[in-house]
């Protein structure tokens, strides 16, 4: 016997509001994936709309290379507004 | 990894906990963390999913309309509540048959309440005004705990719990306000599901093994002693006001300590039902193995419709 595979679930609790991560379930197919997520992860509401994606298709980084992958960011201070100096009589910019 | 470089990298993981910062599934974590949490998670998972079958019990017999939707609600919750845990657990690399096959072979535990039987339907207003009342004790501090999967699936459960309560205690409160025979039935009720509820809080601190390495990581917050204090002072003033009386010949209120004293709790029978001697551990076992194994044929005929569907697919498109 096969084992059900795994999905990952995605829910919009409104329009305008994005697509965010809520779960995970077990279905054979993304059908079942589907209608499966709407009865665990939308009893109540919580969603307009509902993205399942198997979770062997997810790559993911490694928090053990966050140094190298997010660090560059940090000495780039010229890319924040606070970074420019401006005379006090301008107020809002 | 030599010893020492562990011991600095198990230093850091403590630190970020102490700092409140979450734990994710890829992170690094010492391989006791993962070890308690699955079996903590699991454990979790395996109560909600066993918690169904004392009221899926009754839902055939409701005495109304407006209870039985209700009823059936609650159960699907549960269902609910056991997956989001299930799939919380997965991350920590176990599969989903392996807890099964723990659960269905008695080397998982789950909740003991579960093990008692609910013989009328006051049962199912003890059971969701006390068991669902101190599980709720229980889980509203893990919405804090320190693994991030946990912790989410804790904030999702908690939101959900607090209607079953109510409706436990509603079913309580219409009974002890009926006829002698249904007070008399929520009575009994009380009677038979009070001392469980005691110790399903767990065991007294001086005998729980897990309770300081949990608080490190936040796996708890207070101790079982505390939880238990706090369950019973909240349900006391609950009980007097729907008339019925806490079968607790030692209940009063302690005016210095403001809290109630209460009477010794029999940890013989709380062991016994652990060690799978309850009234209901092994129809428990068999109801659950049972559902699993004649469910199995139609798992494997899903399967086989997605590859099939999935073959239909590639060949088209070919």
């Amino acid at each position: 016997m096969k084992n059900w595979p795994l999905w990952e679930v995605f829910v919009r609790s409104k329009n305008g509001l994005e697509h965010r991560h809520c779960g995970s379930l077990h279905a054979a197919d993304e059908d079942m994936a589907l209608e499966n997520a709407r009865d665990v992860y939308t009893r109540r509401s919580e969603g307009v709309s509902i993205w399942v994606v198997k979770s062997s298709n997810i790559t993911a980084s490694n928090p053990d290379n966050n140094g190298e992958l997010f660090e560059p960011a940090h000495d780039k201070v010229y890319r924040h507004p606070t970074f420019y100096e401006l005379p006090d009589e301008v107020k809002h910019m | 990894m030599s010893e020492e470089q562990i011991r600095s990298l198990e230093r850091q993981f403590d630190e970020r906990i102490a700092r409140d910062e979450k734990i994710e599934p890829k992170d690094w974590m010492p391989e006791k963390y993962r070890k308690t949490h699955i079996r903590q998670m699991s454990q979790h998972a395996h109560s909600e999913i066993v918690g169904m079958l004392p009221e899926g019990n009754w839902i055939s017999r409701a005495p109304s309309l407006r209870r039985k939707v209700a009823l059936l609600a609650k159960v699907q919750d549960e269902a609910g509540h056991g997956l989001y845990l299930y799939s919380a657990t997965e991350t920590l690399g176990i599969s989903r048959e392996e807890m099964y096959e723990q659960l269905h072979t008695g080397k998982a535990k789950y909740s003991s309440i579960f093990n008692y039987p609910t013989i009328s339907w006051a049962d199912m207003g003890a059971v969701g005004w006390l068991v669902d009342g101190a599980a709720i004790i229980n889980q509203v501090p893990l919405c804090n705990t320190s693994y991030g999967p946990y912790a989410r699936a804790m904030i999702r459960v908690c939101k959900e719990e607090s209607f079953h309560q109510r409706q436990g205690f509603e079913i309580m409160m219409k009974l002890a306000n009926g006829s002698p025979e249904q007070k008399d039935m929520a009575q009994d009720a009380l009677n038979r599901w009070w001392w469980p509820s005691l110790m399903m809080l767990g065991p007294t601190d001086a005998e729980s093994i897990h309770t300081e390495q949990s608080m490190k990581w936040k796996l708890k917050r207070k101790s079982n002693d505390d939880l238990r204090q706090q369950f019973i002072d909240q349900t006391v003033p609950q009980a007097e006001l729907i008339g019925l009386t806490i079968p607790d010949p030692d209940l009063k209120w302690n005016e210095e300590r403001q809290s109630y004293d209460f009477g010794e709790i029999n940890w013989d029978e709380f062991w016994q039902v652990v060690k799978g001697h309850g009234p209901m551990n092994k129809h428990r076992m068999k109801a659950r193995v049972g559902a699993w194994e004649e469910g199995a044929w139609v798992r494997d005929a899903a399967m086989a419709h997605a590859e099939k569907k999935q073959e239909r697919k590639q060949k088209e498109a070919v």
